[in-house]
């Protein structure tokens, strides 16, 4: 109900922009919504994806960067293939982006549901979001280095790794990380949300986890865990200490720990097929006004978000090389669906 | 006694003209919302979120929470007078409330519902305003082995309420637990059970399945029953409240048995719809009326509500200070505390004494505000089922398809509604109970990754489940609840034995 009282109210704020449209030629190209937007999140609520999807609506409404409101919808369905399909599906229709994570790349590898990122149109990459090896600040182990070792040292699967999901992004590092520690394995045991998994880790019901920046940071500064290396090729740009006496650029790389493992995951947005180019302008435009403000700036601090923005032809071949990365990196650990 | 001055702090800072006036703002919505099937709480909070952020944080979280409170109120009203449940939690108030209502009894069964939708939510605010950093470390020991025993206890305390024959609660369950595996399997993310259909990825909703089956089913009984409400004639007694408020302090056992299963369920986080179904459990086994439940007792309003509203409101307690949400709701909530600044957290308790205080002192109150708001409508409510049959039974029949279709804004889903409202007239007909398969619907799968899970861990020992003293024992309760009735009669022989002995030697 209340969700038809917005879109009437919009509807008549749309009414009232065509008269000023119709009154004052616009120039040629420009589109605009002329319907409220759908934000798709191809997962489920309280995740990295869906706040940041949220974030974002919120400094919509709160700057005004839209005559229409944006609305949040999650599709969580079959890791996120419910989402996906939809956009797929909407051919043409303007008033539908997705926002995506890695599933983009491992749910159609991994399940072997039908589509491809090539099947959307890319709109742009808002951030990349960062991988830290976590242990609870009580074991004994100082280092990346350490940890490994003593997995090398241990029974064959006796350290335990938590995850989000399965065959997603925290399983292939985890598998990456095993390539080091040959012939010795970890259990990777898969849970709902980052967010548990923090939990889980902090009640020592698993050894390590590959949590994201933001979903363990309120654990890091309470002193439960503790960060071991960074999957990234250079050190984190925020300097500003978030504990007491460390800052998220003293975390160390994996690489400088002699661990030559990175992943970054894509916070990027997705159009619907075959839409124009005016429309596709728009969208780069309007997160363009959004990376702009300040709470965007200081969202990405909170997260220790990669602030690497790019659209065009820039962004599709990225994307070409994450789809191949995550192809070899899924078929190496045998992850691909059978056909 | 620190807390003591930071709460008076807290009910100052939440009782400006402002927060009261956002208070009433959020529980009016948040009726609404909890009457409307399938606009839960969670959507509910998601949509107005974003309207919130120009607002301070603490004023925003009371506005929001309110909703919350609002929604858990408002779920009990259709369960009751129609049997069509708003919320996932309020589907064990139906098993009694709706007969209640039939009875032409349906003022006495919404001012038990809300009044101990009231006590449950009290209790849970006071056990957080006292016992938060002790609570939340406790939260911290439940791994997956935790988990799974806390589902199992669940199970086994429900199971025999069914009054149908003992091989037919097992295929409803069974069905449940067959419905709640389709879709994607989160331990080894392939797909299970989807034959190709794409709309079948994301598996059976709990709340499509549940508006079906109680929902339509119930309209397609009355239907052939004869076109009208049963209970329709019940007379219209102001005095309902102060009537069922005589009654409802016979009932204090059971209210606090509800109160601390409902804590315990939200805190570590199991949710408010596990704790209603296994406080309804509990209640029947236990309650000396057990063979009246079902058939329209206040005893099976008053179990589930409390319950159901302690979890619901200890819930927020792990989000604030672990940072995990205990429910959907409280995930959302999650999401819109870091947008407005604040981390939550460990810390939030040192760093945001203000604000967590603040929010402390709006669950008094919003509770009260709430208590009162509901219960003057009370005779508003009942009064509904006066309203011709024919007149409201096409609308229910339309607020269900909306509430099926905004589950996931799926079409789809209108028509699965549709096949569930057939399948529970026919549960009907053959006398197959409804609530086991619910319920393995609802837990059936959080059941099977935290027993997968805990697998992994162990490395397939079933020792993992009495490998330390709080989960042997939960476990220990779990196969006690089980084989109580078989415990039961075995104890009765043996009690019976020699009093035949005796009573054979005197003939």
């Amino acid at each position: 109900m209340l969700r038809y009282a917005t879109s009437g109210l919009a509807s008549a704020s749309a009414a009232l922009g065509l008269l000023v449209a119709v009154a004052l030629p616009a120039p040629a190209q420009a589109w605009e919504p002329t319907k409220p937007v759908e934000f798709i999140v191809p997962a489920g609520t309280g995740g990295g994806a869906d706040q940041m999807a949220r974030f974002v609506q919120g400094v919509v409404a709160k700057h005004n960067l839209m005559k229409q409101p944006m609305v949040v919808i999650n599709k969580p369905g079959g890791a996120g293939a419910e989402g996906f399909l939809e956009i797929k599906g909407a051919n043409k229709d303007p008033h539908k982006i997705a926002i995506t994570l890695s599933n983009l790349f491992t749910t159609p590898l991994g399940t072997g549901v039908p589509f491809n990122w090539k099947d959307l149109t890319p709109i742009g990459m808002l951030a990349l979001d960062q991988f830290i090896l976590w242990v609870n600040s009580e074991a004994e182990f100082k280092s990346a280095k350490d940890y490994l070792d003593a997995i090398k040292a241990g029974d064959d699967r006796k350290f335990k790794m938590g995850g989000t999901g399965s065959k997603q992004e925290d399983q292939i590092i985890t598998v990456a990380l095993e390539r080091l520690t040959t012939p010795k394995k970890m259990t990777y045991v898969p849970f709902k949300g980052g967010g548990d998994v923090a939990v889980q880790l902090v009640g020592k019901h698993i050894d390590s986890s590959v949590n994201n920046p933001i979903e363990a940071v309120a654990q890091w500064r309470a002193g439960s865990l503790r960060p071991l290396c960074l999957f990234d090729a250079k050190r984190s740009t925020y300097h500003e200490k978030v504990t007491k006496n460390m800052s998220w650029s003293d975390i160390p790389t994996c690489k400088e720990a002699g661990i030559n493992v990175e992943y970054q995951m894509l916070r990027g947005v997705f159009g619907t097929p075959g839409m124009s180019k005016e429309q596709v302008a728009f969208y780069v435009d309007l997160f363009r006004k959004v990376a702009a403000t300040e709470d965007w700036k200081d969202y990405m601090e909170k997260g220790a978000y990669n602030q690497t923005m790019m659209s065009g032809d820039e962004f599709v071949s990225w994307l070409e090389g994450a789809e191949k990365t995550h192809r070899d990196l899924m078929a190496e650990a045998g992850f691909l669906a059978k056909r | 006694m620190e807390d003591i001055g930071s709460l008076m702090g807290g009910f100052a800072v939440a009782l400006s003209w402002y927060n009261v006036f956002l208070m009433m703002i959020g529980i009016l919505l948040g009726v609404i919302i909890g009457v409307l099937p399938g606009l839960g709480g969670a959507n509910g909070v998601a949509i107005l979120l974003p309207l919130t952020f120009s607002m301070p944080p603490t004023s925003a979280i009371i506005m929001l929470s309110c909703i919350y409170w609002g929604a858990l109120f408002g779920g009990a009203i259709t369960s009751i007078l129609f049997n069509i449940p708003g919320e996932p939690w309020s589907v064990a108030t139906t098993f009694d409330g709706h007969p209640m209502a039939q009875k032409g009894r349906a003022d006495e069964a919404l001012t038990a519902a809300f009044t101990s939708s009231f006590v449950g939510a009290l209790f849970a605010v006071i056990v957080i305003t006292f016992l938060a950093p002790l609570v939340a470390k406790f939260a911290l020991r439940f791994g997956p082995a935790e988990f799974f025993a806390v589902q199992f206890l669940t199970f086994a305390s429900f199971i025999g309420m069914g009054r149908g024959s003992a091989p037919k609660t097992i295929a409803s369950m069974c069905l449940g637990f067959a419905l709640a595996a389709v879709g994607l399997d989160s331990v080894t993310g392939q797909l299970r059970m989807t034959f190709g259909f794409t709309e079948l990825l994301k598996g059976f909703g709990f709340l499509i399945a549940v508006i079906g089956l109680f929902g339509i089913g119930e309209m397609l009984n009355s239907m052939e029953e004869g076109l009208e409400f049963k209970g329709a004639d019940g007379k219209l007694r102001l005095n309902a409240v102060l009537r069922t408020w005589a009654q409802l302090p016979r009932y204090w056992f059971t209210s606090l048995r509800s109160c601390l299963i409902g804590c315990w369920m939200g805190i570590t986080p199991g949710g408010a719809t596990p704790a209603s179904f296994m406080s309804y459990g509990l209640a029947k086994r236990f309650s000396k009326q057990g063979d009246a439940f079902g058939k329209g007792t206040i005893e099976g309003v008053v179990a589930p509500e409390t319950a159901a509203h302690a979890a619901g409101t200890s819930a927020l307690l792990p989000m604030l200070t672990l940072g995990i949400p205990g429910s959907p709701t409280a995930a959302v909530l999650l999401g819109g505390l870091l947008i407005w600044g604040l981390q939550p957290g460990p810390l939030l308790f040192v760093e945001q004494k203000d604000f967590v205080w603040g929010l402390i002192a709006s669950m008094y109150l919003g509770n009260i505000a709430g208590l009162i708001v509901v219960l003057t409508c009370v005779p508003l409510f009942a009064a509904i089922l006066r309203v011709p049959f024919s007149i409201i039974a096409p609308a229910i029949m339309v607020i269900c398809a909306v509430g099926a279709y905004t589950v996931n804004n799926a079409m789809f889903d209108v028509w699965v509604m549709v096949v569930f409202g057939v399948i529970g007239y026919t549960f009907n007909k053959l006398g197959y109970p409804l609530a086991p398969m619910v319920l393995a619907l609802v837990l059936g799968d959080q059941a099977e990754s935290s027993f997968r899970q805990a697998m992994l861990i162990s490395q397939g020992s079933l020792t993992i489940f009495f490998s330390n003293v709080l989960v042997a024992s939960i476990m220990s309760l779990g196969l006690l609840m089980l084989f109580w009735p078989l415990i039961g009669s075995l104890l009765g022989a043996i009690r019976s034995a020699p009093r035949n002995v005796a009573g054979a030697a005197e003939q």
